[in-house]
Parts: structure tokens; C-alpha cells; sequence
């Protein structure tokens, strides 16, 4: 009777495949990145429960508004009557425009009424009120 | 007279440094990387110069918010605690329709003056109910 000879397993791990692994790691933030662009005004905004996540930040546009009525998009200040324009030109260039309203708790409803005005003007309707979880 | 021996020269480029390399890349973007997702509710605008779309009357529950944060439900004054339970009955009574969507449709109408702020409570407990119509009438003047 012959014993089969017992099979020596290797002990150590495999270390040549490590920057492999690294590389892939990297790419993958490489690319999930995204750099923030605008800073925008300080604004405190309302807390719902029913807030969601906002999927493809790419589409994203925000348009800022503060307690003291200022409007800021792309970090310029625009008064009311500019933000169709503005956004206009935004949704000729991205169909899916998706417009996030940055809007502070204090601001008025005639306010958020006149931007959603200009927006229906320049067709962004897909509109996302910015809220914090409650 | 004695020879040096020529030395041999390595001509492999060392490979062993390229994980650290890839390890400084890949923590400088772990590090600079902010995943702050966006959150808010969604809402649809309806296009300008639409078709008015004829609903009836029944189908419709109307909230009204005033300047002072006040709010009447169907012309009675309702707490904003309590909209999220009545709205819920109100659209059990109305029925779903075949595709299993409600076939209520709540109205909020503002005045010029409300906070921002009441607007969004009124809306979020709207939207907790269940309603996925909501019509978001323009402030009066």
C-alpha cells in the first residue's frame, strides 16, 4: 500500500497581486469623486421626514436663496427675473436637469413661488426641495 | 595591475515601491473625497400653459396656509399634527384607482407671506400619507 504524499500548502499570502487590488481601489475613487464646485450662501433648511436621496448628482443645479431673498447660482448673485434665463440655458444643455432648491427655513412663499415661476418658464420642472432629516 | 571587476547592472525597475505609491494616491483620495448626498423631496412642476385637467370637485382636498402658519383643511382649521391622519382617511374613503394609485389630490395653497418652512412641514406630512397627486396652487397676491 502506498500513502499518497501529503500536499504542502503554500503559507504565505501572495503579496504580487497587492498593487493590483490598490489600483483598482484607486480608480474606483478616482472616479466616484466628484469635486465640489460651489460653496453657495449660508443657508439653514427645513427638516421633513419624508426626505429622500437625490440620485444622479450629475444633473444637479443648485439654486441658492437666503433669509435675506439673494439668489445665487453658479455663485453669482442673480436677481429673480435672471433665473429662467439662466436655467434655460442649463436645461438646453442637459435634458435631465434636475433643480435642487436650496431655499433657508425664513424665506417667504412668494419668494419660492416667483422661482418656481422662472423655472417652469425655462421647462426645468424636475425640482427638489433641499431638506434635512428629521 | 588589477582589473576591477565591471559590475553587473540591474536593469529591473523595482516594483516593490509601486504599492506604497498607489497606497499615497489611493488614501489622498479617500481623504479628499466628501460623500455628502443630496436629500430633499421631489416634486414635479406642472409645464406653463398646460391643459387645465377637469377633476371633480369631491376628489379634491384643499389645504390653505396662512401668514401666522394657520392651516384650514377643507375650510375648517386643522392642527398641523393632525394632517398627516386625516389626510390618510380622506384618501382610504376616496379609493385607489386600478393601477393602486390614490386617486385623491391635495391642494396646498399658500399666502405670500407663509414661511418657507410651514410650507415644507404641510408638504411633508402630505407626503408621508401616501398622496402622490399634489397640486401646488400659486400664493394669492
Amino acid at each position: 500500500m502506498t500513502f499518497t504524499k501529503k500536499q504542502r500548502a503554500s503559507e504565505t499570502i501572495p503579496t504580487s497581486s497587492m498593487p493590483d487590488i490598490i489600483f483598482m481601489l484607486l480608480i474606483f475613487f478616482m472616479v466616484t469623486t466628484v469635486f465640489k464646485e460651489f460653496r453657495g450662501l449660508p443657508i439653514l433648511t427645513p427638516s421633513a421626514r419624508s426626505t429622500e436621496k437625490v440620485e444622479a448628482k450629475r444633473n444637479i443645479t443648485y439654486v441658492w436663496t437666503d433669509k435675506n431673498n439673494r439668489i445665487s447660482i453658479d455663485d453669482k448673485i442673480v436677481p429673480v427675473n435672471m433665473v429662467s434665463g439662466l436655467i434655460g440655458e442649463k436645461y438646453a444643455a442637459n435634458r435631465r436637469l434636475i433643480i435642487s432648491l436650496k431655499i433657508d427655513k425664513e424665506v417667504k412663499m412668494g419668494m419660492v413661488s416667483d422661482i418656481q415661476e422662472q423655472l417652469r418658464e425655462a421647462y426645468a420642472l424636475r425640482i427638489n426641495y433641499s431638506t434635512r432629516f428629521k | 595591475m588589477l582589473l576591477n571587476k565591471r559590475k553587473k547592472k540591474q536593469t529591473e525597475i523595482t516594483s516593490s515601491s509601486m504599492a506604497d505609491i498607489a497606497f499615497l494616491l489611493l488614501i489622498f483620495f479617500l481623504v479628499t473625497t466628501t460623500i455628502d448626498m443630496d436629500k430633499g423631496i421631489d416634486l414635479t412642476l406642472p409645464e406653463k400653459g398646460g391643459e387645465e385637467v377637469k377633476i371633480k370637485k369631491g376628489n379634491i382636498a384643499s389645504l390653505l396656509v396662512n401668514a401666522a402658519g394657520q392651516v384650514l383643511l377643507d375650510d375648517e382649521p386643522i392642527d398641523l399634527s393632525q394632517i398627516q391622519n386625516v389626510i390618510k382617511d380622506k384618501l382610504d374613503e376616496k379609493g385607489y384607482d386600478t393601477e393602486g394609485k390614490p386617486l385623491l389630490i391635495v391642494s396646498i395653497k399658500t399666502a405670500r407671506d407663509t414661511d418657507y418652512d410651514t410650507y415644507i412641514q404641510v408638504l411633508d406630512h402630505v407626503k408621508i400619507a401616501g398622496v402622490t397627486k399634489i397640486s401646488i396652487a400659486e400664493p394669492e397676491q
